[in-house]
C-alpha cells in the first residue's frame, strides 16, 4: 500500500483537519443520511401500525444486549489503538486494532446465531413487514461491521509496522459511528415492544 | 483511505486539548455499560413511557458519550459538528414532510384505507392468538405475505 | 508521461464501454491498459467520465429518437430500430430518462468536470485519494455494464420510467421484466456509490489541498459549485439509497415495504425517490451555473458581479431544495395541507436562482462581449433555462398542476430546465476547455453551425410539447391513433413537428463528433491561456502533463476574475501571478 506515490495534494491540510480523517467525517455524515432513510421509514411504520408489537416482542433483547456490550467494548478497543498510535506506538496500535476486529467477529457471530434461531422459529425476511424492516436495517449495518473489519484488518498489518498511523484514528472514527447507529438499534429493534 | 502522514505539528495542534489529561476511556467506558444495563432493566418494569425514556433518552446519552470522548468531536473544528447535525436535521425534515403521508392514515380530505384495514386486521389477530403466546402465531400471517 | 499523448488517450477510452479495448492497442505501448485504463491521474479518470457519457448520450439519443418516431408516426418501421411495441416504447422512455439523467449529466457535469478542474482550478497536483478516484470510476463502469446486460435480458429493459413507482416497479406481475427491473436498480445504486465517494474526494480535495495562499473566497465559482453540488447529492442520495435496498427486496424476495397489503406504503417510495430527485435537479444545476460564471467572466472581460452572492445563493438554493421535493407528487393523494406548504416553498426557490441569472445579465452588463462558440452556449444557457424556470411556476402551484400534471407541459418544462443543464451548459465548457484538455483550437465556425443546428431544433422540439400540454395531451401514451379526442386538427401536427425537429438536433450533433475529435488530432495548436483567463488551470501548459504544474505548485494571490483591473495594462491578471 505504502509504494503507491501520493500525490502533493494528499499531504496537504488547508483545514488543519488531516485529509484521512476529514474523508471519514464526510463519509459519516453521508451514512446518516442512508441510515435516517431506513430508520425513518422504519419509525414511521411502526407508529402507523401499533399491531406491528406482535411480531417486535418476538425479538432477543437479552442478544441484542450482548451485541451492544460486545460493539461498546470494541469502540473501546479502537479508541485505545487511538490513543496508542498518538504515542506512536504502532504494535500496541495494532493490538488493540486486532481486539476491535474481535469485538465485531463476535458481534457477527452473535448476530448470526440469533437470526438462525428467528428463522427457525418462522420469522423471516417475508413473514411480516416488521421482520422485512428488522432484517434490512440490521442488515445494512451488519454490512458496515463486515467492510469496517476488512479495512482494519489492512490498517491494523500496516499499523504493525509502523505504516500510516494516522489512519488508525480514521477507521476508529468509522467504528464508533457503526457503534453508534446499533446503539439506536437496539431500543428500535428490540427494547420497543 | 491514502491519506499520508500529515506534517508533523498537525495531529498534536488537533489533540491539545487530550494531549495533557489523557481522558480515562476505560471510565467512560463503565459508564456506557451501566447505561446499558438500565436501558435493559427500564422496559422490566412495565409501563410504557418509562420504557421510552430509558430506551431512547439512554440511547442519546450514550450516543452523546460516544461522540464526546471517543469521536473528540469536541475538540474538533466546529464545522464537523455542524455538518453532523446538519444531516441530522435533514432527516427530520424527510420524516417531518413523509409522516403525514405515511404515519397518519387519516388526512383533511383523504383517508388511507389499506393502512387502516391493516391496522385492524392486525389488531384482532393479535387479540385472537392473545398475549404472551409465543410460539407459532407470528407464521399465521406467513402463508398471506409469502409471495411464491 | 509525455504530454502529447492525452489525447491520444481520450480517442481511444472513447471505447470505454468494451473495456478491453485497451488490449487491442496494446502494442502500442506496453502499459497502455495501466495508462489508461487503470490510471489514478485526475485528468485521465475525468476523460473516462467524459468519454463514457457521451457514449451514454448516444444511447440516450438513440433512444429518444426511437419512440418520437413511434408517437409522431403510430405503428411505422423505424429507420435502424424497427417496428416499435409497447413494451419497447416503455422501456425506451425508461432508458431515455434513466440514461440521460444518471449517466449523461451526472457523469459528465460532477464526475468529469469536477475530475478534470478541481485538482488544476485549485492549484494541486492531483485528488487527495487517486485510488479511491479510480474505484469510483470502475464501480460507475460496472453500473453501466449492468445496465446495458439488462438491455438483453429475458423481458428486455426495465419499462417502468425512471422514478420507479411501485407497485408497477416492484412486481414483475405488472412491470413483465422479472429482470430488467432488479438490475436497473442494482445500476442505480452502483452508480449512486460511485458518486458518493467520488463526493467525498472533491469535498476533501477542496477543504484541504488548495494552493498556498488560496482562500475558499479564492475558489472559482464553478469548482464551488461542483463541490456544493456533491454535498447536496451525498446529503440527500441516503434515503433513497435506503430505499433502492427496500425496492429491491421487495422485487427479489418479496418483501412488502412498498405494498400496501403488506402494511408498506408505496407513497413511501415516491417520498424517498423524490428526496433525492428534486435535490438532484441542483446537483446538476449548479455545476452548470458555476461553467456559465467561469464562460461568461472570461469572455466579458469583467469580475463577475457579486462572486460572494452567486456562492451565497448557491448554497441557499441548495438548502431551499431539501424543502420543495413532494411539489412532484401534488396528486399522488399526499396531504392537501403538506402540498400547500410544499407549493409555498417551490415557489420560493425560484428566488435565488433568478437572483444567479441576475448577477450573470449584471456580468455582462458593460463588458467586452466576444462572441465566441463557448460564450454563445453560455448565453443561450441563461435565456433558455429561464424559460424553463418560468414555467415551472406553474407547475410548483398545486392547484395548476393538478391540470398540468401528466401532459406533456411537464415533458416540456423538464426538458428547458435539463437540456440546457445537461446539454448547453455542457458543450460550453466542452468548448472553454477544449484548448486546455488537447493543447488544439476547436474549429470555430462549425462550432458555431453546431450551435444553432442545436439551439433552433431544440426549441422547435418543445413548444411544441408546451403547446401540447397546455391543451391536455397525457404524456403516456404509446399510440395516439386509439385516442382520437387527442388526434383533433392541429395536435399531430405539433407532434410531428417536435419529431423532425428531434431529427435535425440529433443529426447536428454529428458536426459537433466530428469537429470534436478531428480538432482532438488535428486541429490547430493552442497556447497555454488562450482566452486569457485568470484561473489556475490556464496557468499550466495545455494539456498538462501528470502533475499538472511542471514548474512548480503556483501559489495564489488574487480572485479568479480580476479582469479589466483599471491598474493594468494587460486585462488579465492570473491568480498566481505575484505583481
Amino acid at each position: 500500500m505504502s509504494s503507491f506515490p501520493r500525490p502533493i495534494a494528499t499531504t496537504r491540510s488547508a483545514t488543519g483537519i488531516s485529509t484521512g480523517k476529514l474523508a471519514v467525517w464526510w463519509l459519516i455524515a453521508s451514512e446518516i443520511v442512508i441510515f435516517g432513510g431506513v430508520l425513518g421509514s422504519y419509525v414511521m411504520h411502526r407508529i402507523g401500525h401499533p399491531e406491528w408489537a406482535s411480531q417486535a416482542e418476538h425479538t432477543n433483547t437479552w442478544a441484542g444486549a450482548l451485541n451492544t456490550f460486545i460493539l461498546l467494548t470494541s469502540s473501546l478497543m479502537a479508541v485505545l489503538a487511538h490513543q496508542a498510535a498518538e504515542h506512536k506506538d504502532g504494535k500496541k496500535a495494532a493490538k488493540f486494532l486486532y481486539l476491535t476486529i474481535l469485538g465485531g467477529l463476535m458481534f457477527l457471530t452473535v448476530k448470526s446465531i440469533e437470526w438462525t434461531n428467528e428463522i427457525h422459529h418462522g420469522f423471516t425476511l417475508t413473514s411480516h413487514t416488521f421482520w422485512s424492516f428488522y432484517y434490512t436495517a440490521a442488515g445494512i449495518h451488519g454490512v458496515h461491521v463486515i467492510v469496517g473489519l476488512i479495512i482494519m484488518a489492512i490498517i491494523a498489518s500496516d499499523a504493525k509496522k509502523g505504516i500510516d498511523l494516522q489512519r488508525v484514528e480514521a477507521v476508529g472514527l468509522y467504528w464508533h459511528f457503526v457503534d453508534i447507529v446499533w446503539i439506536f438499534l437496539f431500543p428500535l429493534l428490540y427494547i420497543a415492544k | 483511505m491514502s491519506d499520508t502522514s500529515t506534517p508533523a505539528p498537525a495531529p498534536g495542534a488537533a489533540h491539545d486539548a487530550h494531549g495533557g489529561h489523557e481522558t480515562n476511556y476505560v471510565k467512560i467506558w463503565g459508564i456506557l455499560l451501566a447505561l446499558l444495563v438500565v436501558s435493559v432493566v427500564g422496559p422490566m418494569l412495565g409501563h410504557p413511557v418509562l420504557t421510552m425514556v430509558t430506551a431512547f433518552g439512554i440511547a442519546f446519552v450514550k450516543a452523546f458519550l460516544v461522540i464526546k470522548y471517543f469521536m473528540h468531536l469536541t475538540v474538533e473544528k466546529k464545522y464537523i459538528g455542524l455538518l453532523l447535525l446538519t444531516m441530522l436535521a435533514i432527516m427530520l425534515v424527510f420524516v417531518a414532510g413523509v409522516a403525514p403521508d405515511v404515519m397518519k392514515h387519516e388526512g383533511q380530505r383523504w383517508t388511507n384505507t389499506a393502512a387502516i384495514e391493516a391496522v385492524e386486521k392486525g389488531l384482532k389477530a393479535n387479540e385472537a392468538a392473545g398475549h404472551g403466546e409465543h410460539h407459532g402465531e407470528a407464521p399465521a400471517e406467513a402463508p398471506a405475505a409469502a409471495p411464491h | 508521461m509525455s504530454s502529447t499523448a492525452t489525447p491520444e488517450a481520450s480517442g481511444h477510452s472513447h471505447d470505454d464501454g468494451h473495456g478491453h479495448d485497451g488490449h487491442a492497442h496494446g502494442h502500442a505501448e506496453q502499459n497502455f491498459f495501466l495508462k489508461y485504463f487503470w490510471s489514478t491521474d485526475h485528468k485521465i479518470i475525468g476523460f473516462q467520465y467524459l468519454f463514457t457519457g457521451m457514449f451514454m448520450a448516444l444511447i440516450g439519443g438513440f433512444a429518444v429518437y426511437a419512440f418520437r418516431m413511434q408517437i409522431a408516426f403510430p405503428g411505422m418501421s423505424v429507420p435502424g430500430y424497427g417496428r416499435v411495441t409497447a413494451t419497447d416504447y416503455n422501456a425506451l422512455v425508461t432508458t431515455h430518462g434513466s440514461v440521460m439523467i444518471f449517466w449523461v449529466a451526472m457523469p459528465v457535469l460532477i464526475a468529469a468536470l469536477g475530475n478534470y478542474l478541481i485538482p488544476l482550478m485549485i492549484g494541486a497536483d492531483d485528488m487527495v485519494f487517486p485510488r479511491l478516484n479510480r474505484l469510483s470510476y470502475q464501480l460507475f463502469l460496472l453500473s453501466i455494464v449492468v445496465l446495458i446486460a439488462s438491455f438483453f435480458v429475458q423481458g428486455g429493459a426495465f419499462g417502468g420510467a425512471w422514478t420507479s413507482y411501485p407497485p408497477l416497479s416492484a412486481k414483475p406481475e405488472y412491470n413483465l421484466t422479472p429482470l430488467g427491473a432488479p438490475m436497473w436498480l442494482v445500476a442505480v445504486a452502483l452508480e449512486f456509490a460511485a458518486f458518493l465517494l467520488g463526493g467525498i474526494n472533491f469535498v476533501t480535495t477542496l477543504m484541504n489541498s488548495r494552493a498556498p495562499g488560496m482562500k475558499m473566497f479564492d475558489v472559482p465559482i464553478v469548482i464551488w459549485m461542483i463541490v456544493i453540488a456533491s454535498i447536496l447529492f451525498m446529503a440527500s442520495v441516503g434515503p433513497l439509497v435506503a430505499g433502492a435496498i427496500m425496492l429491491l427486496f421487495d422485487q427479489t424476495v418479496g418483501t412488502g415495504f412498498f405494498d400496501p397489503k403488506k402494511g408498506g406504503d408505496p407513497v413511501l417510495w415516491q417520498h424517498l425517490f423524490w428526496f433525492f430527485g428534486h435535490p438532484e435537479v441542483y446537483v446538476v444545476l449548479l455545476p452548470a451555473m458555476g461553467i456559465v460564471a467561469e464562460v461568461i467572466t472570461t469572455f466579458s472581460r469583467k469580475k463577475l458581479f457579486a462572486y460572494k452572492t452567486v456562492i451565497y445563493t448557491a448554497v441557499g438554493t441548495g438548502a431551499l431544495s431539501f424543502f420543495v421535493w413532494a411539489h412532484h407528487q401534488f396528486i399522488a393523494g399526499i396531504d392537501p395541507r403538506m402540498a400547500n406548504i410544499f407549493s409555498v416553498t417551490t415557489l420560493l426557490i425560484s428566488i435565488p436562482v433568478a437572483e444567479m441569472v441576475f448577477v450573470y445579465i449584471a456580468t455582462l452588463f458593460g463588458g467586452s462581449i466576444r462572441l465566441t462558440t463557448p460564450m454563445l452556449w453560455a448565453l443561450a444557457f441563461i435565456g433558455e433555462f429561464l424559460l424553463g424556470g418560468v414555467t415551472g411556476i406553474f407547475l410548483g402551484s398545486s392547484g395548476a398542476d393538478i391540470y398540468f400534471h401528466d401532459t406533456y407541459f411537464v415533458i416540456a418544462h423538464f426538458h428547458y430546465t435539463f437540456f440546457p443543464i445537461a446539454f448547453i451548459a455542457v458543450f460550453a465548457a466542452v468548448t472553454y476547455w477544449f484548448p486546455k484538455m488537447f493543447g488544439k483550437y476547436m474549429n470555430e465556425a462549425w462550432g458555431k453551425v453546431h450551435f444553432w443546428g442545436t439551439i433552433i431544433p431544440f426549441n422547435f422540439i418543445f413548444i411544441p410539447l408546451f403547446l401540447l400540454g397546455a391543451r391536455g395531451d397525457h404524456r403516456r401514451i404509446y399510440d395516439y391513433t386509439h385516442f382520437p379526442d387527442l388526434m383533433k386538427p392541429g395536435m399531430q401536427d405539433l407532434r410531428v413537428l417536435a419529431t423532425l425537429s428531434l431529427v435535425v438536433l440529433l443529426a447536428f450533433q454529428v458536426v459537433f463528433l466530428v469537429n470534436y475529435f478531428y480538432s482532438a488530432f488535428k486541429g490547430p495548436k493552442a497556447e497555454a491561456n488562450p482566452w486569457k483567463a485568470n484561473t489556475l488551470e490556464w496557468q499550466a501548459p495545455s494539456p498538462p502533463p501528470h502533475g499538472n504544474f511542471p514548474e512548480g505548485l503556483p501559489t495564489v494571490y488574487r480572485g479568479p476574475y480580476e479582469y479589466s483591473h483599471p491598474d493594468r495594462q494587460d486585462d488579465h491578471w492570473p491568480q498566481n501571478s505575484p505583481s
